[in-house]
């Protein structure tokens, strides 16, 4: 994927800031994704949509707290593509793998910037900075979790799994 | 090279009778949990896996259904995810769904159903699954893809994860709970610390620790980014199950050559009670160095799955015996079952509660999340027995939240800022 880097240089960003509780009494995407991060960054829906930003890079532990999946989906939902941080919190992480979200676990963080045009090569496991030609290589996901991504998700493994 | 309680567990769960830590397996769950919030998404979920395949759930009788973040219904949006639980139960014949009025909140509630069991593979949709490691299970929190997949498959993916081995020595001080233990050893070791990994807790301290201060402990395990928390079963564990049927056994343990990641060892003699303060579990203080600071507080939140059980209770009613709350702020108590309320109020805790001017409510998550029954306005402050004290969790975004164990919460509501009973 080709896509337009937002990033906040921000360590242990919370399921709460991502999409506060009070906003789970209903589960539609679209809602979801209107509030997303909005404790963080008020404008995060807007300029998502009017810059077309695709890639969402943070600082490690992103996606601690709660258990909830509203969290990656309202992420997803609100034009994000893929998000790049040196570690996930658990829960976050297998939640994103059972979406569909790629999440790519990346530690040197400062050499991307917000605006940066980033083409992801998943299946070679390499990173190219288009804004500066620096080219990073990624660690690929096991061939276990790779199963479930190729398959769309955990939804469509599993549906393979009943028939 | 030995194995950890962990390995073992999930070892006799799955087909691969090699695996180890680090190993992708597939195993069998025991037992799967949702709740008002993860339940509607998992049943859409479990639905759609389902289409055209003419089978039903793997088993009814493992399935946990427990409505209790917005319960009772807050408003017309909460009342129809609830419905779909109500719905989905009768649809299904799932027999451990528990409505308002005969439930509580559910990390209260599953231990004392008799729901979870020694050496099962528990799941949950709600980050606090961890709590059960307290029985020696294999408990951890999943979302709601995995819980819908779970209740078609009777399966669940997960990395076997390894094992950091906590050790606590000798006695408790005064007024030190299980509440303590959990937020010193976070504050040591960070809301990251045991990222992907097991957290063992052993330790003479532990031998002797009582069931509540261990399902506590294990509670928030996944304030340190664990994946769960969990204590070989002992002689405090069966005597806690005696009163089951058929829960004593499974009792697995730790070998003791195990490969551990890391053993970090603590002496209780250096742990006062502790405070989480904003807006991180991992900011945390000694008691000492907080009551010096005089935070003055709007708000005291008692209950919750952390500390919403019979004996946290009765440590805040002999705390309040012939005091009343301060003035200037609200004490909300909130007892975690119907049968935790039920007791309190016979054995007069409830009539102490409000005799010292504090609110009981029926049992639900309610103000741990900001949902409803004590959400915070700008800028207030409040002391809470509760897991997270995130920015805004509460209410307001500009509201702080402090953590604490009912003992000093209680002494708190009582003073109007933060301290300990041995101050009163
Ligand atoms: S009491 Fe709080 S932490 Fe526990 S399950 Fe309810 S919302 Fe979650």
């Amino acid at each position: 994927m080709i896509g337009k880097v937002i990033k906040y240089n921000l360590k242990n960003i919370n399921t709460d800031l991502i999409i506060p509780a009070r906003y789970l009494i209903n589960s539609d995407e679209q809602f979801l994704a209107a509030h997303c991060m909005e404790d963080l960054d008020r404008d995060f829906v807007e300029k998502v949509k009017k810059e077309n930003f695709q890639i969402l890079v943070t600082d490690s532990n992103f996606g601690c707290g709660s258990s909830r999946e509203q969290a990656p989906s309202a992420i997803k939902a609100s034009g994000i593509a893929c998000i790049i941080a040196p570690s996930f919190a658990r829960i976050f992480f297998r939640n994103a793998i059972n979406i569909g979200l790629p999440i790519i676990e990346f530690p040197e963080i400062e050499r991307i910037r917000t605006g940066d045009i980033l083409n992801i090569q998943f299946e070679e496991g390499i990173i190219k900075n288009t804004s500066n030609d620096e080219e990073f290589q990624i660690k690929k996901q096991s061939d276990f979790l790779q199963q479930i991504i190729s398959a769309g998700g955990l939804i469509n493994f599993a549906r393979k799994q009943i028939k | 090279m030995g194995l950890t309680i962990t390995e073992k567990i999930l070892r006799d769960h799955c087909q691969n009778k090699k695996a180890v830590a680090g190993d992708f397996i597939m195993p069998k769950v025991d037992k799967c949990l949702a709740n008002d919030i993860t339940a509607p998404i998992a049943i859409e979920v479990f639905e759609n896996v389902i289409e055209g395949s003419g089978v039903g759930v793997f088993d009814p009788s493992k399935i946990i259904l427990i409505p209790d973040h917005f319960t009772p219904n807050k408003d017309v949006a909460s009342a129809i995810q609830c419905k779909i639980l109500r719905d989905f139960s009768s649809k299904y014949n799932i027999i451990n769904y528990f409505e308002v009025g005969r439930g509580g909140i559910e990390h209260c509630l599953v231990p004392e159903q008799g729901l979870v069991k020694p050496g099962e593979v528990f799941i949950g949709a709600d980050s606090h699954t961890c709590t059960y490691g307290a029985l020696g299970a294999f408990s951890i929190g999943v979302g709601s893809t995995d819980l819908g997949v779970a209740m078609a498959l009777g399966k669940c993916w997960l990395k076997i994860p390894e094992s950091i081995k906590f050790v606590y020595s000798g006695r408790l001080n005064k007024w030190v709970s299980g509440k303590d233990l959990i937020l010193y050893t976070i504050g040591k070791i960070g809301v990251d610390g045991a990222t992907y990994k097991a957290m063992e807790f052993a330790g003479d301290a532990i031998k002797v620790l009582p069931m509540a201060d261990r399902f506590t402990m294990c509670n928030m395990a996944i304030e340190a980014g664990g994946k769960c928390g969990i204590i070989e079963p002992d002689e405090i564990t069966k005597s806690y199950l005696d009163s089951f049927k058929n829960l004593n056994d499974g009792f697995y343990c730790s070998d003791k050559d195990a490969e551990y990641s890391d053993i970090i060892d603590f002496e209780c003699a250096n742990i006062e009670p502790q405070i989480a303060l904003p807006h991180s579990p991992d900011n945390v203080k000694s008691i000492s160095e907080v009551h010096n600071m005089k935070i003055e507080l709007d708000q005291v939140v008692i209950g919750s799955c952390t500390n919403g059980r019979l004996v946290d209770l009765k440590n805040v009613a002999e705390i309040l015996n012939n005091h009343k709350i301060n003035k200037k702020l609200r004490c909300i108590i909130i007892p975690g079952t119907q049968n935790i309320y039920l007791k309190a109020m016979k054995s007069g805790y409830i009539e102490s509660f409000i005799n010292a001017g504090a609110i009981v409510s029926t049992p639900t998550c309610g103000p741990c999340l900001g949902g409803h029954m004590g959400v915070l306005a700008e800028g207030e402050k409040a002391l809470s027995t509760t897991n997270r004290n995130f920015q805004g969790r509460m209410g307001h975004i500009t509201s702080e939240i402090y953590l604490s164990s009912p003992i000093v919460a209680a002494a708190s509501a009582i003073k109007g800022y933060i301290t300990s009973p041995e101050y009163l």
